[in-house]
């Protein structure tokens, strides 16, 4: 194998796995877990942006979640 | 007399949870006994409602032959001893704030929970806590006892 060759397959390889430490363990969701991570924990500034959004877009909503992400509503 | 008092007031006063560093953690020093490992954190909601289960596993199985102990995955103390203080705990709990020991049992969930029997072997795996099933979770136990 050339070194060239060599060079492709440890680029392919780092490319590969370079996501596969992506994402929060289960037990780091401490600060997500917070209110104050909410896109909605400050009313005030939740209003402010969507006045903005509003202004800009014609449109309004979709700011928050409903559900827990399980996809069941 | 004294004395007499003295025992009394050590069988009535309530079990406290004792806060160890997990090096400490042996759980080969637990063989002889049935182990419900229960790792949590205070952030984590079932955990909470899982809490007064585990102190009442400990009131109907013997101590001889049945233990609990709690590994906390709480990056801050401080949220730990809070939540401890609010919800009380009767049973062992381990420090773990760089989830070393959760990377090792490469955790899927909070809590996850496991049921060791007397020889050391993992029996049975929890993901999650649910009030539901909290007769089920028993009879497990029961089981190996």
């Amino acid at each position: 194998m050339t070194i060239r060759y060599q060079w492709l397959l440890l680029a392919s390889v780092l490319a590969v796995s370079g996501c596969s430490s992506l994402g929060v363990k289960p037990w780091e969701r401490d600060i997500l877990a917070r209110d104050d991570m909410l896109m909605d924990a400050d009313a005030f500034d939740l209003a402010f942006d969507e006045h903005i959004y509003f202004s800009k877009e014609a449109s309004s909503g979709g700011q928050g979640f409903a559900g827990g992400g399980c996809g069941c509503n | 007399m004294r004395k007499l008092v003295l025992l009394l007031l050590l069988v009535i006063s309530p079990l406290k949870a004792e806060i160890y560093n997990i090096d400490q953690l042996d759980l080969k020093g637990q063989a002889g006994k049935v182990v419900y490992l229960d790792f949590w954190a205070s952030w984590c909601k079932p955990c909470r409602e899982s809490f007064p289960w585990m102190n009442g596993l400990l009131t109907r199985y013997p101590a001889d032959k049945f233990t609990v102990i709690t590994i906390n995955l709480d990056a801050e103390t401080e949220e730990m001893h809070r939540f401890l203080e609010k919800i009380g705990a009767d049973f062992d709990i381990y420090h773990d704030p760089s989830g070393a020991i959760a990377e090792q049992f490469e955790l899927e969930g909070m809590p996850t929970s496991y049921l060791i029997d007397a020889s050391g072997k993992v029996v049975r795996k929890h993901i999650g806590f649910y009030t539901s099933k909290m007769g089920e979770y028993e009879r497990e136990i029961e089981e190996l006892l």
